[in-house]
Parts: C-alpha cells; structure tokens; sequence
C-alpha cells in the first residue's frame, strides 16, 4: 500500500464560507469530509464532491476541491456518472435526508446494489430545511411540521436497514455532536471499497424542535466502544433497528464484496477519460463488415 | 429504374424478419438497393406483422406504396394484402393450410400455393421432421424466384445467418430454400426482368446502428439508457459491442438516472450519450437543462413514437418537436437536430459530440420510430472509422502562478474554457444554481443582477456563433417549382420520393428539409419560403408541428398542411394523392375508407367475437338515422364462410353503431 501523505485540512478551505444557519450540524460534516480527505491525503483536484439540492447539497460549493451540485435526487446519478468516467477521482456523494430518502430514493437503491466504489453522506436532519420545514422521509410519527401541523402520520424510512438489505457493503451511523468520531466514521467509509453510506444526525436547529442535539446527546453510544462485530449481516440488520433510548453510532455493517468497478470491461485500459478516443481500425473494419 | 417490393405478413413469432433480413441482405450483395419497413405491434406472440422490402437498381428513399410479391404466413395476411399485389405480381402461401381464391386478387396476379408437404418430402427424410418456421425458408427461395435474385446469394445469406449452427442447419435451410425456388420456377413466371447486379457489396443497417456506430467513431466513452422503444437497439448494439469498443454501457434504473449519469461522465470529461423514445425523454428534461447551465457536452436521442403518453409504443410520429424544443425550464443554448435519413443518423452523430464538446452544450438529437428500425442499404465508404475528433477548449495545466481559474469566464465567443476534475490548480463548482465566472453561486446570498445578466448573455452568444456554423436549408429539386413541399426527419424520404412523381406529372414539385431546429436558420428559411408559389408542410403528425414552429420563427403560414397520425409512415403516394386534392381545391379529409373499415372489424371481433369471424364485404350507406354515412361490414365464419355478423361503422367519426350477430352459434 502506498504510503500516505497527510495533507493539511486548510487545503480544502473553499472559497466562500457556508451560509448555513448558525448551529447548524452541516459545519460539522463539512468539516469532517475536509479532515478526512486531509488525513487519507486526497489532493482537492482528486476529490469529487457531488451533491443534489437542499441546505446540506449547498457542501460541494464550501469546499476546495470539485464539485457538482446537482439536481433535487439526481446526486447519486451524476455522481455514478462522473465516477464511472474517470475511476482516478475519489468521489463522495453529499445530501440530505429529502435529496437521498425521499426524491432520489430510488437511484440510492441501486447504486447500493451495484456496489459502486463511492461514498455516501447523508446530513439527516429529519425535516425539509431549505423549503422551510416540511416533513421528511425520516421525520417521526407524530412530529408537528408546516406540512402536517396535526403530525406526521407516516412511519419513518430507517436508512440503515434499507441500506444493509439493499446491498450496500458499508453502513454507518455518524452524528455531528461527535465531531472527531463522524471524520473517522468518513475516513474509514472513504477507504471501504464498495458502496458506503454514512447517515449522519446532522440536526436542523431552525425547523426541527425535536431532533436536536440533546435529544442525540443523551441516547447516542459508539459501537466501537462496544466491540461490535459489524461484520455480521442479520445482527447488523437488528442492530439498524436500534432506535429510542439508545441509538447506536459507528460502523454498523461491513463486508468485503466485489464492487461494479471490477467486473466492468471498460476499465481493463485504465479511467475511461484517459483512453484514446479514436477507434480501433480492426474493430472498426469488422463492424462495417457485419453489416455486409 | 426497376424495381420489386416484396411483402411479408404473418403474427409475430412467425420469424417473419428473419426472412425478410434473408432476402433483404442478399439483395444489397447482389448491388442492389433496399429499403425495409416492419409495421408491427406491441406483442411478443401472435398480432399482426407486415414487412415489406423494398428493391431497386437505384436507391429507393422510402418503402414506396407498391406490393408485387406477398408472402402470406396466415389466412388473415391473405385477406388482408393479397388485393394489394399488383398485376404481374404474385401470392404465396402454403396451401396445406391456407386458400387463396382469385376473387381475394386483381386480374393477372399469381396465385402461388405451396404444397409444402410435398414438395418438402425429400428434406425431412434426409433432416427429420421441419419445425413450423421452416416453411419460411421455403416462401423465401420462392420469393428469391419471383425477385429473380437467384439462389446463389440467398444460400450464402444462410450460410452465414446459421453460420454458429453448424454445417446441419446450414444445409437443411439451403436445401428448403432451394425447395421453394425449384417448385416456383417450374410453374410460375418471376414478377421482374433479368436485374443489373453491379455485385457492389453495401451495408444494410437502421438508423438506430447508423447513430451507436457515429458514436463509437466519435469516440464516446459512456452510454446510458433505460430500456424503451424504439430506442433500445442502440442500447442493444451498444452492449452487444461494448467488449471490442470499449464503450461503458450502462442500462439504469430509470431515465431520470440515465440522463444524469450521462451528464455526470460529460463533466468528468468523457463523451457520453443516452438514448430514449418521447416517454422517457419526458422524464429526462429537467437534467437538459441542467446540461445547458452547467455547460456539459452531452448527446441526448430522442427517437419519437407514437404518443402521447404510452401511445403507439411501435408506431411512428414526428409529434415530440413542442416536448424536444420545451424541454426543461429557463433559457440555454442547446442544438437540437433531426437527421433526415440513415447516414445523415451516422453523420450527425459524429459532428454533434464535436459541437458538443466545442460549445459545451446538451444535443438533442430526434429521430423517429421509422427511421431508427427501418434498414436501408448504404455504401460502406460512407462510414468513416477516423473522423476529426475535436475537443474543443479544454486546459489540461493551470500553474498556480495564473491565479483563479474561472471556469465560466466571460469570453466574447461565449465559450469558456473548461477543465476536467483531476486537472491541478482548477478546482471548481458545476452548479445548477446560476453562478459567476468563478462559478460561485448568485443564487443564494450575492444575487447580482448584472452578473446575472452577464452569464445570460455569455451562454446565449454560444447560440449565435454555433448557428453560423451550421449549413442552412435549401431547397431541392427545381427552382422554379409550382409548388414547395416542407418537411423534416425521416419523412424526407417519401417526400424526395412524392415530389419526383409530382414533377413527372407536370407539378414542378421542390422540398424544403429542416435539420437545424435550435438554434433555427430564421432569415434563410424566410427567404427561401417567401419566394415560394405554394407550401404545404408534410409531418407525421396531427397538429404540423414543425409548420407552426417555421410560423413561429418566420411569420410565414403554410397554404396547406398534410398530415398523418395513423402510426404509419409517409408514403409518396399519400403524399401525392393529397397534393393534388389540395391543389384541385378538394378538401383533405380523414374519414374511414372501405378498407379501413374492415380493417376497425378486424380489431372488433378480435375482441368481441374471438377470431372467429373475418370481415368480408363492406357496402356505404348514407341514410341510416346516424347522422352520418356509415360502412355496414359483412362478417363471415372463418371456418364455413357463412355470413355470421353485421357491424356499421362511422364514415366520418369511425363509431360502431352497431354489431349484431346473425345466428347464435352451437
């Protein structure tokens, strides 16, 4: 393995500064995407940051590094897209909890059972922010929002579980009151190959009066203190629905499973970006020939 | 000029296109010219599937109105086409199963049963039993012997279409053709003269393969598509070629996620492209416009069928232009191009990805179900493997030294230079949002109404200057034509073809081709069609779609609109049949004709009296107390002949007003 060289996390200051509502839990993950990417040493223009649209899909444009922000679901689809062009970049797929559970769902299921070598960060806030507060995929039953003001009647999505069942080979729980645990909870998805889904408690501190940072200080606890054998698929299905008093933070499902990457003939040449683009005059000769 | 059409008509699974790809293919090495059109249905099994190829000595441009030979593999195509052969010409059938009586055909047309038992007797004691689908390959040496093709190149056609089969198949197949050719030549008369074979050996392919064979020479990388027709051929040659092309194939979970993933490998760099029919396109706009903000190259075929929604999914229109030309909210430059036949499929696709790449911007490229699943011959040395391939501004190093990049610079041309991810020293933001020349959103805090405006105007000069690049329409055929017939995609063909005819009648007849439709040559279009005598526009579709767009651009009104919305393609004769209503002043309608009639019976009892019934005679009645003439079909049993049922239908609005049966039955 080659060694790494650590980078100062200053490099991939952005150009502006966010413009999130002060307290946010997006500063945190912004954070942790730059102090991982310094401590695996993922020079910025290796870095593809690529997000859909909400407060939290606003990531790629506060950091140094490329970026694409995308349309409202479309993240993961662009993202496929770019990483499949040129598998040389790292590539790091961010959004929120209304971009990846709710609109874009159904691109998230796949790219979780092809197993593409990406990672995802889910800023899970439970609430529509951007649109001013709306109920969210994840939103409790019961919860007060501008679009139900008699509670939310509908049962939350439960990522993990989705994310476990649906194929993806890293699954993690990260929360931005733990700052120093969600950068090595990102380090390690980055290294993971295969698809690896960090959900991150990310709360909303201006429309959701429920998630906050209490209510995840007082329940969380770290699987890594607990040595967790994340490595177990129907205990790990279990442990995804571990959900009240107690709400579990880490790693919580890992496997090692070939990824799309490595049985795609395209890429026996290298990235795709860097193969010629003229054709092979035997193969083309051939093609004209089967037309005959 | 000599000519043949050869028409093939049974259910699907009859394994009709394979001998139509059999005859078809040997025709082209033989130097002739084909045209091949499949008017079938949305059905694995069963339905009905008409075929027909087209022969010529010169290039023939569309599948033409003419039937000289009819392979009949059911009673129904006998009923249904054997009146369309035309003198000379001949049926075929197998008559251990089917009948054709003379009353089913015109004067001097050739009954051709095929005893196919019999004269397949020495085949089976040598090969065992045939399958059913065999006794095509018997039709097909028969239709070789009317075609007067010969057996040669129809033999090694076989050879090389059961070539992975094995010697076995291989000379079984040859020896039913051969069975078929022997018996029609020893009793019938071949419906043409000796041909010219030049032996020039052309391709035969459809549009579909012209356009994923444009793309693998312009060197694109990555394909994405959902499954969809009559898009999915290119998805198909795409996989079925990605190993020696190397092309990323990639089928997606949906259309939203095809277009993305496109676009998301055009920012990364390589050349992408996806493909869709009008129902998937719809799903795809909103990342059009995507493509136009951010400044992605990125080619987007929109192959159109018959809508709306579902529709036809196996019949063609040219009804998407409003839903091409509006796709996506807000203003972008984009080009949007219909190629008109299947090497402009093969030639526009190359020069896209170039102006994609050049102007950084999505391509829409339309084509339609006609042109995409029609083949066609066409001379090899039209494909060129090692076009210029031209990139367009791209910075591959940015010294640390020059400062910011910026990605959306305000240059006088419109077109900022971009650079790849993975280039040192250019990091930058591809946005949806609007952004500034660093590519720093406006949007959100620092909306600056100028900048704003700046970014406007820089990617609108794109459009400009890319629309004086592209060749502007002209007109073909005479100058000074009486009469200018405007048209656009694959109904080029059929209107090339019409306009000849009109003129060999003394109607000085010219056409006028949009290929360009974004950015539109406006001024060149006007003057051209402000000098003309007389327009009518000629469009696969119910509301001329592309007369009010050229209305919209110019100010200049059609005199005349034709148009078709049936699912099936333009045919010249159509097209001059309503010429000359429109020129005697005669108003066009669209009522139901005799042989429509019957043919809204057929569907009926399909579903109200289960097949067992088939339209016999169909008599007009005007007075009748329904407020229009209807035609009052007679139904008969398939199996005595015994007229069963009575069904009246609507001249004019196409009603069933009635249907009662005559006896009930046992």
């Amino acid at each position: 393995m080659a060694t790494v060289i650590e980078l100062p996390v200053e490099l991939f200051k952005g150009p502006v500064d966010p413009d999130w509502c002060p307290g946010c839990g997006d500063f945190a993950v912004l954070k942790g995407v730059q102090t991982a990417a310094a401590k695996l040493g993922i020079t910025p223009e290796n870095l593809l940051v690529v997000s859909g649209i909400g407060c939290s899909s606003n990531l790629p444009g506060f950091l140094h590094a490329y970026g694409i922000h995308s349309l409202h679901g479309r993240a993961v689809p662009v993202a496929t897209g770019a990483h499949l062009a040129n598998t040389d970049l790292k590539c790091v797929i961010t959004g929120g909890d209304g971009d990846g559970y709710g609109i874009g769902i159904g691109h998230l299921l796949h790219a979780m059972r092809r197993n593409l070598d990406v990672t995802y960060i889910v800023m899970d806030n439970q609430i529509y922010g951007l649109t001013t507060g709306q109920t969210s995929p994840t939103t409790g039953v019961g919860q007060k929002t501008k679009s139900t003001p008699q509670g939310n009647h509908e049962n939350p999505l439960n990522p993990l579980a989705l994310a476990i069942t649906a194929g993806a080979t890293f699954v993690a729980r990260a929360f931005s009151g733990e700052p120093k645990h969600m950068a090595d909870t990102i380090s390690a998805a980055i290294q993971h190959k295969g698809f690896s889904l960090v959900d991150i408690f990310s709360p909303c501190v201006t429309y959701n009066k429920v998630n906050t940072y209490p209510f995840f200080k007082e329940r969380v606890y770290k699987l890594e203190d607990e040595n967790w054998d994340r490595t177990d698929f129907h205990a790990s299905l279990a442990k995804a629905f571990e959900w009240g008093d107690k709400i579990p933070l880490g790693v919580v499902y890992e496997t090692d499973m070939p990824t799309y990457e490595d049985s795609e003939l395209a890429f026996k040449k290298g990235a795709l970006v860097k193969q010629s683009l003229k054709t092979d005059p035997k193969v083309w000769a051939n093609i004209v020939e089967e037309m005959i | 000029m000599q000519e043949v059409t050869v028409g093939i008509a049974g259910a699907a699974g009859d394994g009709l296109d394979k001998s139509g790809d059999t005859l078809a293919k040997s025709c082209s090495r033989l130097g002739l010219h084909v045209y091949a059109y499949n008017c079938y249905q949305s059905i694995i099994r069963g339905g009905h599937i008409w075929l027909r190829v087209r022969i010529g000595e010169n290039k023939v441009y569309s599948h033409g109105d003419n039937l000289n030979v009819l392979v009949a593999l059911n009673q129904d195509s006998i009923e249904r086409h054997a009146m369309e052969v035309e003198e000379g010409g001949a049926v075929l059938f197998n008559s251990d199963r089917l009948t054709c009586e003379p009353s089913q055909v015109k004067a001097g047309v050739q009954i051709v049963g095929l005893p196919m038992k019999k004269i397949t007797e020495e085949v089976v004691k040598e090969h065992g039993a045939l399958l059913p689908i065999m006794q095509n390959t018997v039709a097909m040496g028969a239709a070789a012997y009317f075609a007067n093709v010969g057996l040669e190149e129809p033999s090694s056609v076989l050879a090389d279409t059961f070539a992975h089969k094995g010697q076995k198949v291989i000379d079984l197949n040859v020896s039913l053709l051969k069975v078929g050719y022997e018996f029609a030549k020893a009793n019938f008369k071949p419906v043409t003269k000796e041909w010219k074979f030049t032996h020039k050996k052309r391709c035969f392919l459809t549009g579909n393969e012209a356009i994923a064979i444009g793309a693998y020479a312009a060197g694109c990388k990555f394909y994405s598509a959902y499954p969809m027709t009559p898009a999915s051929t290119i998805l198909h040659w795409m996989a079925n070629h990605a190993n020696e092309t190397g092309i990323c194939v990639k089928q997606c979970e949906d259309e939203l996620s095809v277009i993305n993933m496109a676009i998301g490998a055009g920012i990364a760099g390589a050349r992408s492209m996806c493909a869709t029919a009008g129902g998937g396109f719809a799903l795809m706009t909103e990342a059009v416009g995507m493509a136009g903000i951010m400044e992605v190259p990125v080619v987007c075929v929109e192959v159109q069928r018959g809508g709306p929604s579902t529709g036809l999914p196996t019949k063609t229109e040219q009804a998407d232009l409003w839903q091409v030309y509006g796709a996506s909210q807000g203003e972008f430059p984009r080009l949007i191009v219909a190629p008109r036949d299947i090497v402009d499929c093969f030639n526009t696709t190359v020069d896209v990805f170039n102006l994609a790449d050049r102007y950084q911007l999505p391509v829409l490229l339309m084509s339609d179900l006609l042109l995409s699943e029609h083949p066609e011959t066409v001379d090899p040395e039209v494909f060129n493997g090692n076009p210029v391939i031209d990139r367009g501004e791209i910075v591959s190093e940015w010294p640390e030294s020059k400062g910011k990049f910026k990605r959306f610079k305000f240059t006088e041309s419109g077109v900022s230079p971009r650079a790849l991810p993975g280039t040192a020293n250019t990091a930058f933001v591809s946005a949806s949002d609007e952004q500034d020349e660093e590519s720093i959103l406006i949007s959100d805090m620092f909306t600056s109404p100028a900048t704003r405006r700046k970014i406007m105007d820089k990617r609108g000069r794109k459009i400009e200057n890319l629309l004086k690049e592209l060749p502007a329409p002209v007109l073909e055929g005479p100058a000074d034509a009486d009469l200018t017939l405007v048209c656009w995609g694959s109904t080029w063909g059929p209107v090339k073809e019409a306009a000849e005819l009109l003129t060999a009648q003394g109607i000085k007849t010219n056409l006028l081709n949009i290929k360009y439709i974004a950015p539109f040559h406006a001024k060149e279009v006007e003057a051209i069609l402000s000098k003309a005598k007389k327009k009518i526009s000629v469009e696969v579709n119910y509301t001329s779609q592309m007369a009010r767009f050229i209305k919209g651009e110019t100010g200049i009104s059609m005199d005349a609109h034709i148009n078709r919305y049936d699912g099936e393609p333009m045919e010249p004769l159509y097209i001059v049949g309503h010429v000359k209503r429109i020129l005697a002043g005669v108003a066009l309608d669209y009522d139901v004709t005799e042989a429509e009639a019957k043919d809204m019976a057929y569907h009926y009892i399909r579903t109200h009296a289960q097949e067992k019934l088939r339209p016999t005679a169909a008599t007009r009645e005007s007075s009748n107390g329904h407020g229009e003439p209807t035609w009052n079909v007679e139904l008969s049993e398939r199996a005595t002949g015994k007229l069963a049922a009575r069904m009246k239908v609507g001249v004019s609005t196409g009603a069933t007003y009635s249907f009662e049966k005559l006896a009930e039955e046992k």
